[in-house]
């Protein structure tokens, strides 16, 4: 294994990672302001690629079907907030459960009957297609680079989002106390709202990005879902920057597992075997990693709640 | 109230039966929604077209939605066996749902005809009498994109599928006629959708071909990020992430590349020709080959039925084991374990005005039977 395939894995790694963290950061907010498990955001993810697709197919252009991306699954957050979430707030968690779960089934066969039942076709536009040469001669898939950019301009457009402007003030007191924010005055409805939509915003952003380089399909979202409930699970919930951190965690830990386990395997295994097993332990190496930050920090790495 | 609803049922069910002598009663189970879903309506649509065809008033079709899961499989197989009294069953895509519900209803008496999935379990030691392949045993366009690999001089291919039986059977089956060496052999996750670390992986290996089995949206990510990553190495695969439902969505990226299938739209049959007419013009698309098997799994039983009474079980699986049908691949005849022998082509990517489709090269494998036949005894 060479020095560079090392860097190019590394990239790699970052890169699935931030791409998790667009997810998380909306699943976070959502659970640690308003105190909802939201299992539909997996189908806000595939809301941004179909809307993206639809668009770019449309239009020609990329960058319209990312604004799309954005408009649609905002639009389709803020719809749902208010006419199913809102209902919820005040039940406890299984009956949240129960009803975003609903909301996928309704999504999914909602997008089946809209769009049909086979994929449709969202490509990487021209000027980003192709790979680039890294210093030390690394050859990169420029539109993955450009992915790992725009992920860290999001995180940090969100961390300024939250900890300089009045509206970040109301999402950090609304997760402290949120009876008390009411009585000061704040209308906490609509800052349900807009947190939703943010949210639902960032899971589409996330799913018309992929959706360039991936499948857009039905059902595209549950497995990035279960993903990023690992990371704020990691990151601890309700914290962005935990959701960063836990995001490239997992990111890398499944990329540079899925390689080096099969690697370490060949050494007392016969090659074959080793890349079954290998592959088999590297697709429980996340939750291995959640377990392990579990067993140290219940809360996860940045949790404020235990 | 709820014996009233019974027996008005069973007085409907009586009056719809009753209109003919003795009905065939097929139970369809296939994949209808979710990520698979393009599948099991191709094989159903297929199925449908051949029935509405014939025209046959003895035939009635039950259709039903496994979503891709093993245990609603064997419930509706369950249901359908014991409350709906099919006498033929058909139509699952997956071979783990297929070895959750076939040996038990052909343990029961029923036949099962199977459009798609062909896992090697059922083609060797656990063969049954009443249990017919239409499409093919699963390693066998493997085997044939292996042989492909093999007569173009292929040295060092790099091959990869996912983590899961038929993702064995995919490697195996390759690896059966490829002779060359392995730059490198991975299995990834089942529905994993990034490639960046086998398509690093690749690049460093040096390999001078690449083989994979990824079905589904798996193929579609694949193919898109192999293109992207601006390696440039020759690919081959099975049909299965070529097929007219997903090329649409994979575009230019496909173009060119190599895959092995026993059926093509351009397969030069008049049987062929007029199935490609009619599927289009009566559902707007073009057929894939799920749609074809499906289209020969119909016309395999409606042979059958021409000949003997299904009530006859020993006449009825004799009929269908001379598959006495026009198939779409043209000749088709069943091995000794009631899988195919039959062809198998190599095919490539091509584009037709808009839409992206496949051609024939040539044959990869003729009259080819599948590795398992020998373990069966019955």
């Amino acid at each position: 294994m060479s020095f560079l395939l090392l860097i190019e894995q590394v990239l790699n790694g970052l890169q699935f990672g931030i791409m998790l963290f667009l997810m998380a950061a909306g699943l976070t907010l959502i659970f640690g302001v308003m105190g909802l498990i939201n299992l539909a955001h997996g189908s806000l993810y595939m809301i941004g690629a179909f809307c993206a697709a639809a668009v770019a197919a449309a239009t020609g252009s990329f960058l319209l079907g990312l604004v799309a991306a954005l408009a649609g699954a905002a639009a389709a957050g803020a719809l749902v907030e208010l006419v199913v979430i809102r209902r919820l707030y005040d039940k406890d968690h299984l009956d949240q459960v129960l009803a975003t779960f609903a909301l996928i089934l309704i999504f999914s066969e909602g997008t089946r009957w809209v769009f049909g039942s086979f994929p449709l076709f969202l490509d990487v536009p021209d000027f980003l297609s192709g790979p680039v040469t890294l210093p030390g001669g690394i050859e990169y898939p420029l539109y993955r680079l450009t992915l790992i950019v725009i992920g860290l301009l999001v995180a940090l457009g969100l961390y300024m989002l939250i900890s300089r402007t009045r509206l970040g003030i109301q999402i950090r007191a609304g997760e402290n106390d949120r009876e008390m924010i009411a009585a000061l005055g704040i209308d906490i409805a609509r800052l349900y709202t807009i947190v939703f939509a943010l949210g639902a915003a960032l899971a589409g952003l996330a799913g018309a990005l992929v959706g360039a380089i991936q499948s857009v399909q039905v059902g595209m979202g549950e497995p990035v879902l279960i993903l990023a409930f690992v990371v704020i699970v990691i990151g601890g919930i309700g914290s962005i920057k935990g959701a960063l951190v836990g995001a490239v965690l997992v990111g890398l830990t499944d990329t540079l597992g899925g390689i080096f386990l099969p690697e370490a395997l060949k050494l007392f295994l016969d090659p074959s075997t080793a890349t079954s097993v290998g592959s088999s332990l590297a697709s429980m190496a996340i939750y291995i990693l959640m377990a392990a930050v579990l067993i140290l920090r219940p809360a996860g790495l940045f949790g404020a709640r235990a | 109230m709820k014996m009233v609803t019974l027996a008005a049922a069973a007085a409907l069910a009586i009056g719809i039966t009753g209109a003919h002598a003795e009905p065939v009663k097929v139970g369809m189970i296939t994949t209808l929604s979710g990520g698979g879903a393009g599948l099991g309506i191709d094989v159903r649509d297929g199925f449908l077209l051949a029935v509405k065809q014939a025209g046959s008033p003895d035939l009635e079709v039950i259709v039903e939605d496994d979503q891709r899961k093993p245990d609603i499989a064997v419930q509706l197989a369950d249901k359908m066996v014991q409350s709906e009294k099919v006498d033929v069953l058909t139509g699952i895509i997956w071979s783990n749902l297929a070895m959750a519900v076939v040996p038990s209803v052909t343990a029961q008496g029923k036949f099962y005809l199977s459009p798609n999935a062909g896992p090697s379990a059922l083609a060797g030691k656990g063969c049954h009498p009443n249990y017919f392949n239409v499409a093919w045993q699963n390693d066998n366009l493997h085997e044939a994109a292996g042989a492909y690999a093999k007569d173009t001089g292929y040295k060092n291919s790099f091959i990869l599928a996912p983590n899961y039986p038929a993702g064995k059977d995919a490697l195996t089956g390759y690896k059966r006629f490829y002779d060359g060496e392995l730059a490198g052999e991975l299995y990834t996750k089942l529905g994993q959708t990034d490639y960046a670390a086998e398509l690093a992986q690749i690049r460093a290996s040096g390999a001078d071909s690449v083989f994979f089995f990824l079905p589904g949206g798996m193929g579609i990510s694949f193919l898109k990020q192999y293109a992207d990553s601006g390696i440039d190495l020759p690919v081959v695969g099975p049909a299965f992430s070529f097929d007219q439902g997903i090329l649409q969505a994979v575009g230019d990226a496909a173009l060119g590349v190599k895959n092995t299938s026993q059926w093509n739209k351009d397969i030069d049959n008049p049987t062929n020709k007029a199935f490609v007419e009619a599927f289009q013009a009566e559902y707007g698309r073009l057929p894939s080959l799920y749609a074809s098997q499906g289209f020969d799994t119909a016309n395999l039983l409606l042979s059958a039925m021409a000949k003997a009474d299904v009530k006859d079980a020993d006449a009825f699986r004799a009929a269908l084991k001379e598959a006495d049908f026009a198939s779409t691949r043209g000749d088709f005849k069943f091995g000794p374990n009631h899988h195919p022998v039959q062809d198998i082509y190599v095919r490539e990517v091509i584009k037709e005005g808009d839409v992206f489709t496949n051609k024939i090269l040539a044959a990869a494998l003729t009259d080819h039977a599948d590795a398992y036949a020998g373990d069966c005894s019955m």
